[in-house]
Order: C-alpha cells, then structure tokens, then sequence
C-alpha cells in the first residue's frame, strides 16, 4: 500500500519597510537608484561610523506586531549577526537574535475545511544588505560588482510556525500577510522590487507520525505564484526519494523559474557560527504601555474587520465585501463613493465590473487610477437623473479613469447627454418606423421582442443618446395608434 | 582547554590563515590567556544580570528622515578595484 | 621659554594678547616636530599644509590656533586614518570624526596624526604595524601605549596637546609613562562617531595634555552629546575650567585595598602614597576601601574587548576600502590573504580570542559570563562612589619599560591592571605625573571618579598638580633649538 505523507511548511517572511530613510541612517530607501547612489560612511560601514536607529522602524515593527496578534516585547535589544560576504559592509548584520520586538502571533487562514490559525513565531528587526551583480554567469563569473543602495534598508523578518500543511494553505498565509501589512502601510509588499521576500522549510512525514521529516530550505522564490510552483515541485520530490527508501538531504535549495525546479546550493565554505552578541552601539529598547497605546489607537481598520463592517454596514454580499477589501484602496475608493452616493450596491457593481477590468486593461493599481470614488458617484446620479444612459455612462467612466475628468464635464464636451425630448425624438421614431414595416408587422403580430430591433436603430441614429424608455414608450404608442 | 583543531576552526571563521608554526603558538597563547581568563569561573555570577552599557539609556532614535548622502565618487575613491560605479571582487565560486 | 612648551592655555593667552600669531605657534611647532622627530618618531602624517593655510586663516573659538595632534584611529576627512595598520596604510576618510569637527569649531590647528599600537591593541606602540614610538624620557623605552604617539608628542613638545583613545588604559598608560596629563571622560562623555572602533562599550577619546588646566580646556571642546552616536549622553555639559581651582578640603578620597596590596614597583607605590599624603595635608579624607570584584576585571576585559573587537574588525575585508591582497584569484581566498596580511600578530590574537570566545558553545562561558563579572564590577564603584568622591591608585604598576621587555601577551596585559576597571565600569579616571622613579622616568597618579565626576577628578588633580609642582622636562628631546 502507498504511504500517505503529511507536508509541513514553515515560512519566513522579509518585508521591506515603508520608511523614506535607512534604519540606522539618513539615506534614501527609494527604489531604483544609480548603483551606489543612496550611500553614506554609515551604511557604507566606513571605520569609525555609527548606527542610529530610526523611530518609525520600530512603530511599524510595533504595528504589525499589534496586526499579527503578537505579545510585544517591553524590553528588546539589537545584536550583531556575524559573517562575510562583499554584500555586507560591516561583515556583520545589525539584526535581532533573543529578544525579538514581537513574539507569538497568530494569522487565520480560510481553508476548506474552515478557518485556521497559522502561528507566528517571532517578528524581528533588520537591516537588508547591498546587492550582488554577477560578471557573466555565476558558475563563470570573473568577478562581482557590488552595489550598496540597499544596504541598511529596515526590514521585518516574520517567521510562522510550521503549521502550514500545503501550498495552497501557504499560498492563503501570504495574501492574508501581505493585505495586512499593505493595509498598515508598513510595507508595499511589492515582490517584483524585493520588497516582500519569502523563504520556505518544507518536509514530509508519514500521516499520523509526530516528529517532524528532514527539511529543506528554499530560496529565491520572486512570486507568489513561484512559492506555490516550487512548493509543489519540492513535495514531489521529497516524497518520491522518500517512496525510493531514499533519505531527504537536509540543505539550502534554490529555485530556478526557468527550470521549474529547486537546486540543491553547493555548501558554503561557511560554517554557520554567526557569534550573535548584543550590538554595543545601540541601546536598549523599551516599550511602554503608553507606547504600545498610541499604537494601537492608530492602527487602521484590519481587512477581515472591514469585510465583516462592509456586509453588515452596506448590506453587501459576502463575496463583493471580500473584493472591495482586497486592498485598503479599493475599499477606501468603494467608502468615498458611497458617501456621496447612498447606493452601495451600485458602486460595488461599478467597482467589481468596470473599475477592475479597467484596472486590469492598463495594468495599474487603484492608488494610480486617476478616477475616484466621488467621481464614479457623480457618474451614477447622472444615470439617475437621466442625464445619460447607463451604457454610455460606461464610455463616461472609461474617459474619468483615463483622465480624472468629472463626469458631467465629459458629458457636455462630448455631447453625450441624453436625448429625452418628445419632440426631438417623435419625428425620428416615425421615420424609423415607415423605414421598418416588416418589423412593425410583426410586432403587432405579437412578436413583442422585435421591438428591441426599433429601438436599436434610434440608438445608432443618436449615438446612444436617446433616452431608451421614452423610445420604447413612443414607438408603442405610435404603432398601436398607427 | 583550547585545541590547534579550536585555533584551525576559529582562524576559518575569523578568515585568518595562521601557518602551522604559528598554529602552535597561537594554541599556546590563547590557551595560556584563557587559563587567566578562567579566574572568572570563582565569581558567583548565579542570577547578575548582564551589563552590555555602563551608562544606563535606552530609546535613542532619529526621526524618519533623508540626510544628504555622500557622493558616488567619494564612496568609490578608497575602492581596491571598481568598474561601472560598483564595488569589484573576484568571483564568489571559481 | 619656548613656545613649545607652554601649555595650552598659556598659548591662548599669548596669542590673545597678540603676543603671537597662530602662524608663529604654529611654525614653532613644526620646527620642534622637526627637531624631535626622528628621535621620537611620534606621527605618522604630518599636515603642514592644511595646518598652514589654516593658521592664515581668521581663527575663533576657545582652542584659536591651538597646534594639536590626533591619535591615527580618529578619522579625518582627506587625511590618512592608518590605525598604523597595513590594512588601512592608504586609507583616506571622506568624513572627520565629531570631536575633529569640534576641535575645528573651537579654533584648534592640527598638526598631524599620531603613531599607536595597530588598532589601539597594545600599552608600548611595539605593534605599530608602521615603527615603534620613543619616550621622550628615555629613547630606549616604549611610550607605553596604544596612544604613545600622542603621549610622546605632547612630552616633547611636538604638539600642544593631543587627543587619544582609551580603551583599557590606552590614554592614562602612556600618559603615565610620558610624565603628561592623560584624561579618560565617562563612557558616553564624548562622541565616539569617526574613533575607528576597537571595543564599542568600552571605548572613549580623551585629552592628553601637559597640565590638568589644558585637559579641562580639551574637554570642554570634545564633550557633549552627539545625535551621530547613540550612546553619546544628553545632558548639561558643565564647563570643566571652573574646576581649575585649588581644593580638596573635605574631599573624601579611598585607596583600594586590592590595588595597593598587588606586587608591583615599591617605587611607583611609595610615590602615590607620598602624593596621597600631600592631599590628606590639604584637607582631604583619605581611607583604605575595598573593591573586591576589580579582581577580576582584567579577565573580564579580555573577554569583552577581543570580542568587540573580532566583530568591529571584520569589515576589513579588501572590498572597500583599504589593502587588498594579490592573491584573489577567488573571493575567500581574498578575504583571507587580505586579513592575514595585512593585520600583525597582537591584532590577530585578540580577534582569534574574541572570535573564540563568542563562537557557539562558548558565548554563556565567556561573554555572558565576562558581563555579568561587569555588572559586578560597576556595583563594586558605585557603592564606593557614594561614599567617597575619588579613588586613588598607581596608573601603572611600573615605570617606562624597555623595549622587547614585555615579550610575553600576558605581561604585557598586567600593564594595564589598574586602568582597566575604570572602562569596564564606564567611569572616569586621570592620569597625572606625581614623580620620577631611580631611573628617572615618570610615575603616572590614577584618579577616578563615578559616572560624570570629571569636574571633581579635574580639581583635585590640579590641586594635587599645584602641590607637587612637578616640572621636570624629559631628559633625551630637551634643550637645543
């Protein structure tokens, strides 16, 4: 009989935190720079140079502390990692080992057997080193150029426990993880830019058996999608050497998107000694009550609470209270909306059809939309007060979002307000119908739907803009009296 | 007691080559220093807390904020070797 | 009188009163340096220029047109900052240290930048990876050390004064051997932003100087908190010349017993104890006291500051600045041939040590253990401080010694026995000449004080330096112009 295996999955997480300078000095975190251009004697490690360490790092490590369900630590300290590599200016990392500032948290997943808790080890303080670009190929490089930006970059390093029993559960933990810290505004937890990093532990072992199976490490996984693959393609793995009788090498594994597969990384020459000490050059951490207070009496609204707020509060149905609160700016947009348009339900349509799908189209996100929440209300009590017709009120909208332009503005430049005048439209009701007697045969034949072809044809002559009820109203009225 | 395989293993760790006369010395030294170290071992330190800072602060911090950073030629001017305004080192596996 | 060897605040009187120009001092100097020089070997860069174009330069401040010198672990912008290592020999800063940019503020000329034991690891500059420096008193003995370029200099009228750093004696040892002024401030007392670190929590820049007068002056330039560096101190800054003044009466002052009873030179003793009287003469109270856990502070020392220092040095690795070895064929095979030629032996020791003693398994035995013997320590002087406004010790246990004497390590470590505590337990400590001994050499007085007392410290040792009026001139730099 085939052996069933349990997967155990424990990840962590480094995310890049939203601060405009370093964690221990002045220069830039931006994005992006000329190579080497964000430096200074600090984050350069020159002799003699010291750290400081930057408040907001700590808020923000407190906010996602507080977001996560995590103790806070009152007493925390910084210690020295210790280890070369050209990347690391001081051949040490100014990171947190015993006392981290955030400890025993908890996120609650969706799974299909219900809601589960992911436990949170630890969350600590960083600093992220430079970066490494190679001369030709690794394997064949003639050297390495090192580019310092980056270094002394804050970063949080969140560690889950290994309570992860898929990919498609890993897959649940970072969104979840990644809609809270954006909805903080701790990190952007942009991926592409290196902002979020992940790291995975993954093992097998025999269903029903307590002791955990020989791990392995995977790195460089670039998305989240690439999370789930090498997930996916490590547990065949394991689980085919393990069905061989073979043993699963504990090791660092790389994943390789082009391959599509997880290589084993040659051991480093390394051994992996780190001598954490406490890091002489800063002080000690203590956070009060009223401290860890004012935190908390700032700490936005959390996506699951605002989904819950957004069915009971505007009677929304679940799925579309799950969309809009996907991100803190699209339920910042839908709020905006609904406050100037007492219809929630209409702007949500607006929102989940035609704002995404624009979205979408142009690849931006919604805090780059030009459109906004007030805009798309104007829109809407136009339809309303028949000023336009709900189809065309979608070209009105397609030229808000490309522009920002107010919707009534658009509407008069481009002469797209309805037609709703009897008179106007009575005379090319008539010629439309002397055009058509086929149509009206059948029509008062009873073919009711036929009428629709009638109305079409005003339409095309209006470009849309003829009121459609009034149209529909007249041409009754004229083939029953006719 | 220190071992020449401790004085091997730390001289890896600390990227040191020590030479296998010096190795010897070395082992010697460090051992006779540790032998002096060891008085420590009489101090009744069961529940001292330990003092990383003599003088008792805590909460330094700077604001969140840019400070002008230097320019990429100075950075670069005390560079071993540089190319393309980067940094240079010899490969990392060769 | 020569220019040279006034002290400092005679200097400002002089130039204050037009006597002298800033450019005159400093071209006095300068010939004196020249004068010295070879003999002494006392600098490893001299900035004739710079210091030239500045002297022609309006100058203000307290320290106007004050020739000093720094100690080469300080860093200067657009000056070699060596730490008289291989390693850094063509080191250029593109910053100055904050006390730099303070003695810059205050008016003061450098003159140069000053020999020491790589790193600042060592009490004679023998581990100079450059040459050893000579004392002034007798060339064939060392200058005691790390800061012995600085201690000489002053001595022999190289320089008006100087700064060093101390990181276990490195001020007060030399300054002892020297027969100057050596004043450690209270950790955190002055920035150490731009001091090229040895051990971080132990470390601290100081004056060394010819009297106590003109080390209040160089502290009242250097001190004050510092948003560069973090454990820097934010609080009033006194002005240290108000303790220019004669007074001990009433002053409670304790010799500890475990200090005193250490075999060390009878001579250096009997000359403490003879200084000690004249205080008690003055009106001071002077009682044996007790500080049982300093026993055990140089072992801690030897713990903390190699692993410290293993950390701090790490980053001299052939990437960024600094020696680069030709054997670079790969990456490790750089890192390593960079280190291990381009540090010398003492430096190697105390980063094997202190790598050693953090490495896993060990880090509860050693570190832990060595802060918790700190905790100790630091209890041991504060109780005393309550009680008492000073202590009094020998700054070392013997005179100048010879070169090579000290061939073995640990000898060479007894040199520091009785500077070390004071850095362990952050506090303040000065160091005075309080005689000659047989052989002519000075014998350096330690006084130390509790968190911040250097007010205190500073009016007892210049009353105790008008009492003994000790004027001698070192014997082998002295006369010819």
């Amino acid at each position: 009989m085939r052996m069933e295996y349990e997967v155990v999955i424990g990840l962590e997480v480094h995310a890049q935190l939203a601060t405009v300078s370093k964690i221990f000095c002045g220069c830039s975190t931006e994005f992006g720079g000329e190579a080497n251009s964000q430096i200074c004697p600090i984050c350069l490690g020159l002799p003699g140079t010291l750290p400081v360490l930057n408040k907001k790092v700590v808020d923000y490590a407190l906010m996602a502390g507080l977001a996560l369900n995590c103790e806070l630590s009152r007493h925390s300290k910084f210690d020295r990692k210790n280890y070369f590599y050209p990347d690391l200016p001081k051949a040490y990392q100014i990171s947190q080992f015993d006392r981290p500032i955030c400890q025993n948290g908890y996120i609650e997943i969706e799974t299909a057997a219900g809601r589960k808790r992911i436990g949170i080890t630890r969350i600590h303080m960083e600093e992220d080193a430079g970066k490494l670009n190679h001369e030709g190929s690794i394997d064949c490089s003639t050297g390495s150029l090192v580019d310092y930006n980056r270094t002394g970059v804050p970063l949080i390093e969140i560690v889950s426990e290994p309570d992860l029993r898929s990919p498609a559960e890993t897959r649940e933990y970072l969104n979840q993880l990644k809609q809270i810290l954006q909805y903080l505004g701790v990190s952007d937890c942009n991926m592409e830019e290196g902002s979020l990093r992940c790291d995975a532990n993954v093992s097998l072992r025999p269903l029903g058996q307590k002791e955990f199976g020989t791990k392995t490490e995977l790195k460089n996984m670039n998305s989240f999608k690439a999370v789930e693959k090498a997930l996916h393609y490590e547990i065949t793995r394991q689980r085919s050497l393990l069905e061989q009788g073979k043993k699963v090498v504990q090791e660092t594994r790389t994943w390789d998107d082009n391959l599509a597969q997880t290589i084993s990384m040659r051991e480093k020459e390394e051994a992996h000694d780190y001598r954490y000490f406490p890091e002489p050059d800063l002080l000690p951490l203590e956070v009060d009550h009223s401290w860890i207070e004012q935190i908390r009496s700032n700490l936005p609204e959390l996506p699951r609470e605002k989904k819950e707020r957004f069915i009971d509060q505007y009677g929304l149905p679940e799925y579309d209270a799950g969309v809009l609160t996907a991100s803190r700016a699209l339920a910042d947009f839908f709020e905006e909306g609904v406050r100037a348009y007492h219809e929630p339900k209409a702007i949500s349509n607006w929102m989940m059809g035609e704002f995404l799908r624009l979205l979408k189209e142009a690849g931006i996100t919604v805090e780059q939309a030009k459109i906004t929440g007030q805009l798309l209300a104007e829109l809407l009590q136009l339809i309303d007060e028949g000023t336009i017709s709900s189809k065309l009120a979608k070209t009105v909208f397609a030229e808000s979002f490309k522009t920002g332009k107010d919707p009534a503005a658009i509407v008069e430049e481009k002469g797209l307000k309805q037609i709703s005048d009897q008179g106007q439209l009575d005379q090319l009701v008539s010629r439309v119908i002397a055009a058509h007697p086929a149509v009206v045969a059948d029509i008062r034949n009873g073919k009711d739907q036929a009428i629709g072809f009638l109305v079409g044809q005003i339409m095309k002559e209006t470009r849309g803009k003829a009121n459609p009820g009034l149209v529909n109203k007249l041409i009754r009225e004229k083939i029953e009296t006719g | 007691m220190i071992s020449k395989k401790d004085v091997e293993y730390i001289a890896r760790l600390a990227h040191l080559e020590i030479d296998e006369q010096d190795k010897e010395v070395f082992t010697n030294q460090l051992g006779a220093i540790l032998d002096y170290i060891d008085q420590l071992s009489q101090l009744e330190t069961e529940g001292v807390e330990a003092t990383a800072y003599t003088v008792p602060m805590k909460n330094v911090f700077r604001e969140d904020r840019i400070a002008t950073s230097i320019s990429r030629e100075k950075a670069l001017a005390n560079a071993p070797d540089q190319r393309e305004g980067q940094f240079r080192v010899p490969p990392i596996i060769g | 009188m020569h220019l040279y060897e006034l002290p400092i605040h005679q200097l400002r009187d002089k130039i204050d009163r037009q006597e002298v120009s800033p450019a005159e001092v400093l071209a006095a100097f300068y010939r004196r340096i020249n004068e010295v020089e070879e003999r002494v070997k006392a600098y490893i860069t001299l900035t004739e220029e710079q210091a030239g174009v500045r002297a022609s330069e309006p100058l203000s401040g307290p320290l106007a047109g004050v020739p000093l010198a720094i100690k080469d672990n300080i860093s200067t912008a657009g000056i070699k900052t060596t730490c008289s290592s291989r390693l850094l020999a063509n080191y250029v800063p593109p910053y100055d240290a904050t006390v730099v940019n303070r003695l810059n503020q205050a008016g003061a000329i450098i003159l140069g930048k000053t020999n020491l034991d790589e790193f600042a690891m060592g009490s004679s500059t023998e581990n100079s990876g450059l040459y050893p420096t000579r004392n002034p008193w007798n060339l064939e003995c060392v200058p005691g050390g790390s800061s012995g370029g600085s201690a000489a200099a002053v001595a022999a009228g190289a320089a008006a004064g100087a700064l060093g750093s101390d990181t276990g004696g490195s001020i007060r040892q030399p300054a002892a051997f020297c027969g100057v002024v050596g004043l450690k401030p209270t950790y955190g007392n002055v920035s150490r932003y731009g001091l090229v670190a040895f051990a971080s929590s132990l470390d601290q820049i100081g004056p060394i100087t010819k009297d106590v007068a003109d080390a209040a002056l160089l502290l009242n330039a250097i001190c004050g908190h510092d948003p560069l560096d973090s454990t820097s101190v934010d609080r009033p800054q006194p002005d240290y010349t108000q303790f220019i003044k004669e007074g001990v009466q009433g002053m409670r002052i304790g010799l500890p017993r475990e200090y005193f009873s250490m075999d060390f030179d009878q001579e250096v003793k009997t000359s403490v104890l003879a200084a000690v009287q004249r205080l008690e003469q003055a009106g001071a109270r002077v009682e044996e006291v007790s500080l049982p856990s300093a026993d055990f502070a140089l072992a801690a020392y030897y713990i903390i500051a190699p692993a410290e220092a293993s950390s701090n040095l790490a980053r001299y690795d052939g990437v960024r600045y600094g020696y680069r070895s030709k054997q670079n064929a790969k990456l490790s095979e750089m890192f390593t041939s960079t280190r291990s030629q381009g540090f010398g032996d003492e430096v190697k020791r105390r980063i094997m040590l202190g790598t050693y003693a953090l490495s896993s398994g060990y880090y509860d035995a050693y570190y832990l253990k060595a802060q918790q013997a700190r905790t100790l320590i630091k209890e041991d002087f504060d109780q005393l401080f309550k009680e008492y406004d000073l202590l009094i010790s020998p700054t070392t246990p013997t005179t100048a010694f010879k070169f090579g004497e000290m061939s073995d390590p640990i000898d060479m470590y007894q040199a520091d026995i009785f500077t070390v505590p004071v850095n362990i337990a952050g506090i303040p400590a000065i160091s005075l000449p309080c005689g000659l001994d047989s052989k002519g050499l000075p014998i350096g007085l330690q006084m130390m004080g509790g968190h911040f007392a250097e007010g205190k410290i500073l009016q007892a040792a210049y009353t105790l330096e008008q009492l003994l009026a000790f004027k001698e001139q070192p014997a082998e730099v002295g006369g010819a112009e």
